[in-house]
């Protein structure tokens, strides 16, 4: 590592660390330490450096992971998904002609790239990361810098290992407070974009601090990082601490011996200076917060499960995403009908994640006329389930236990709500359409959605007695 | 990459904050390896159950029939990182972009493209829309030689792009050759870093 020294952040100490060169045009090369790569924008890129001649120039940094088009019903393969199969077959030929691992379809690793990263120790503190995917920010819950891209930045990093990136703004979010009883990192992320808006942190690269975060586990902080995105953030991460080093420890790609002891020694110091300036200091007392539910079309668009709608006195996009999601201005959410419910994704797709939805689903029945979902964040994931019983809660309560994709978050996997049908979903957007044309996503909690999904309305998951 | 010099054709007000890269490039149309990238604009608003263009949406008005400039709201392009936004709007001809304000990642995947992304200030911008409105098709044209876009109702508009990314989509330089102009320090980065930090210069499964 480069030498730490004077008033710096920590996003300023990585950034400098990796720096390599600036180049003509102003852009600073910056070093990425592993790129993880998705088949839904994969196989464009190899097609950009076969057509340039160009090689992965450092495929032992690099991973392939089939995530956004795979079918998650028992038993798939390849074609289970017709509309996935030429992605999931480009990929599997990109990975054998440029020779990098991929974790396939069949693999017992197999998961999305965000969930599979840090679970097998590829992420590791002080590192960066490359992802063609928005949600990229999600393992800097490990202290790494790990930025999302395009597919020709992606073509970019896979040919030399480095991105040419404009240096974002510094933003640090002290979250002050306690927790109360049923409300989550994903609770904390929805009134955080509820408050700075969804284009709140548009350029910057975000450290989330304060004692939330530290008394957060290292998943709860995956999902705080994973919605940086929601209000355009370029990168979002927390300080690695000691919580953090215990976590990666022991992982298969993690270090070991003296270069774990050593690594250790470096990420004890990755924490920003005491009396470093930031370009924006925020501080959200997160006290008296209540399980948060959006009612609109963007994540920005949320309220505590308590909370009304606001009334929109004639905004006419206000008036628009209301009628998209055929509430009533003024209404209350509480209460409100429910047709599916999704629980998974990289926002919400890991065992904690898991085990607050089965908390609530133990020894209670989904409600009639509702569909409701499991697909976890990665099959590594699905089996620890499985070994700690929590697939038994779900399919004894009327739930599908499927496979890990990406599945209703993207939409890109032929799992996706009717028109018209109402979602409450652990995922990361609720745009229009996203999960399914005309279908109408809120956006909750595991906890908040297990308790739709048993009650069959919007429900305050503190009102339901734990079995 | 593809230059950008100068672009003429009707500028479409699309008036709207927020448009995320969903609204822009559905996912649902991008699963195929080569998509329609043309009718993948904003599909799911643009045409009708029966596949018709949907005659109310402000891209099937006949006015619009030869577009060239976008002119649109706040943050535009948030949500996904998908390139596919930008290759449909290109698709469809438009290659300058003016909003109050872009998303970061989709402003670097325009840059990627050649296709200019200005934002103006409060004043300048809300002339363009008055201007770009009352035209009602009638053609505008962005120069970036000149860094104005020129147009009917009014004197041209300069507008201010940072002088290397101007350069680079002048000359439409390419930005992976840009790169590997330093490719000896890149070299030489990850040999001081093999020391320093080996666990970053090699992921190894230690399950062998």
């Amino acid at each position: 590592m480069a030498e730490i020294s004077g008033k710096k952040t920590l996003f300023e100490k990585i950034w400098d660390a990796h720096f390599v060169a600036e180049r003509l045009d102003g852009r600073e090369i910056i070093y990425m330490d592993r790129t993880m790569v998705h088949e839904l924008h994969g196989p464009k890129a190899f097609e950009k450096l076969r057509k340039a001649g160009r090689r992965v120039r450092r495929p032992d940094l690099t991973f392939a992971v089939q995530d956004h088009t795979i079918a998650t019903r028992r038993g798939r393969d390849d074609t289970t998904n017709p509309e996935g199969t030429p992605f999931l077959r480009a990929q599997r030929a990109g990975a054998v002609e440029f020779g990098f691992r991929i974790f396939d379809v069949d693999d017992p690793e197999q998961g999305i790239s965000h969930v599979i990263g840090p679970e097998l120790g590829m992420v590791l503190p002080g590192a960066t990361h490359c992802v063609p995917d928005s949600h990229a920010a999600t393992v800097g819950a490990l202290g790494a810098l790990s930025f999302g891209c395009g597919t020709t930045e992606l073509e970019h990093v896979l040919a030399t290992q480095v991105l040419a990136m404009k240096r974002p703004k510094t933003m640090r979010i002290r979250l002050e407070g306690r927790l109360g009883r049923h409300v989550t990192a994903k609770d904390v992320a929805l009134h955080i974009i509820g408050t700075l808006g969804v284009s709140g942190a548009n350029g910057h690269a975000v450290e989330y601090a304060g004692p939330v975060v530290e008394a957060m586990g290292i998943e709860a902080r995956m999902t705080l990082c994973n919605l940086t995105v929601e209000m355009g953030g370029r990168t979002g991460f927390v300080a690695p601490d000691e919580t953090a080093f215990a976590w990666l420890e022991g992982r298969p790609f993690a270090p070991i011996g003296e270069d774990w002891a050593r690594a250790l020694e470096t990420w004890r110091m990755l924490r920003s200076d005491e009396d470093a300036v930031f370009d924006a200091d925020i501080v959200i007392d997160c006290s008296d917060l209540a399980p948060q539910v959006t009612w609109g079309t963007n994540p920005g668009q949320v309220t505590g499960v308590g909370g009304l709608v606001p009334a929109t006195q004639g905004d006419e996009a206000l008036d628009k995403a209301l009628g998209y999601m055929d509430i009533s201005p003024g209404a209350r959410l509480e209460g409100l009908k429910v047709d599916r419910v999704f629980i998974g994704s990289c926002t919400n797709g890991r065992i904690p994640d898991l085990e607050e939805a089965a908390a609530i689903v133990r020894g209670r029945k989904v409600a009639q006329g509702v569909i409701a979902m499991i697909s976890p964040g990665s099959t590594i994931v699905k089996r620890e389930a499985e070994a700690l019983g929590l697939d038994r809660v779900f399919i004894e309560a009327g739930f599908e236990w499927a496979e890990s994709a990406c599945s209703m978050c993207a939409g890109g996997n032929g799992d996706r709500g009717r028109p018209g049908e109402r979602v409450v979903s652990t995922t990361n957007r609720n745009f229009e359409g996203r999960q399914g044309p005309g279908v109408r996503t809120h956006l909750v909690s595991p906890a908040m959605a297990a308790a739709a999904a048993v009650t069959g309305v919007i429900t305050d998951v503190r009102k339901l007695e734990e079995a | 990459m593809r230059a950008f010099t100068a672009t003429t054709g009707a500028a479409v007000p699309l008036l709207e904050d927020d448009i995320n890269t969903d609204a822009i490039s559905p996912i649902q149309l991008a699963r195929s390896l080569k998509p329609d990238y043309r009718r993948m604009l904003f599909m799911r608003t643009r045409w009708q159950a029966d596949g018709t263009p949907d005659p109310a949406h402000v891209l099937n008005q006949p006015h619009f029939a030869d577009p060239a400039i976008l002119v649109t709201g706040e943050n535009f392009g948030c949500g996904s990182s998908r390139e596919a936004a930008v290759w449909a709007l290109q698709a469809n001809g438009f290659s300058c972009l003016v909003a109050k304000s872009f998303n970061d990642q989709f402003r670097e995947n325009c840059l990627q493209n050649g296709v200019l992304a200005i934002t103006l200030p409060e004043a300048l911008y809300a002339e363009l829309v008055a201007r770009v409105v009352a035209a009602n098709g009638a053609p505008f044209t962005a120069d970036l030689r000149t860094q104005t876009i020129s147009g009917p109702g009014g004197e041209p508009i300069a507008f201010a792009v940072p002088e290397a990314e101007r350069l680079v989509l002048l000359e439409g330089l390419d930005d992976i050759g840009l790169t590997v102009r330093h490719m000896a320090q890149i070299e030489a980065w990850e040999a001081r870093m093999a020391e320093s930090a080996p666990w970053l210069q090699s992921a190894v499964d230690r399950r062998g």
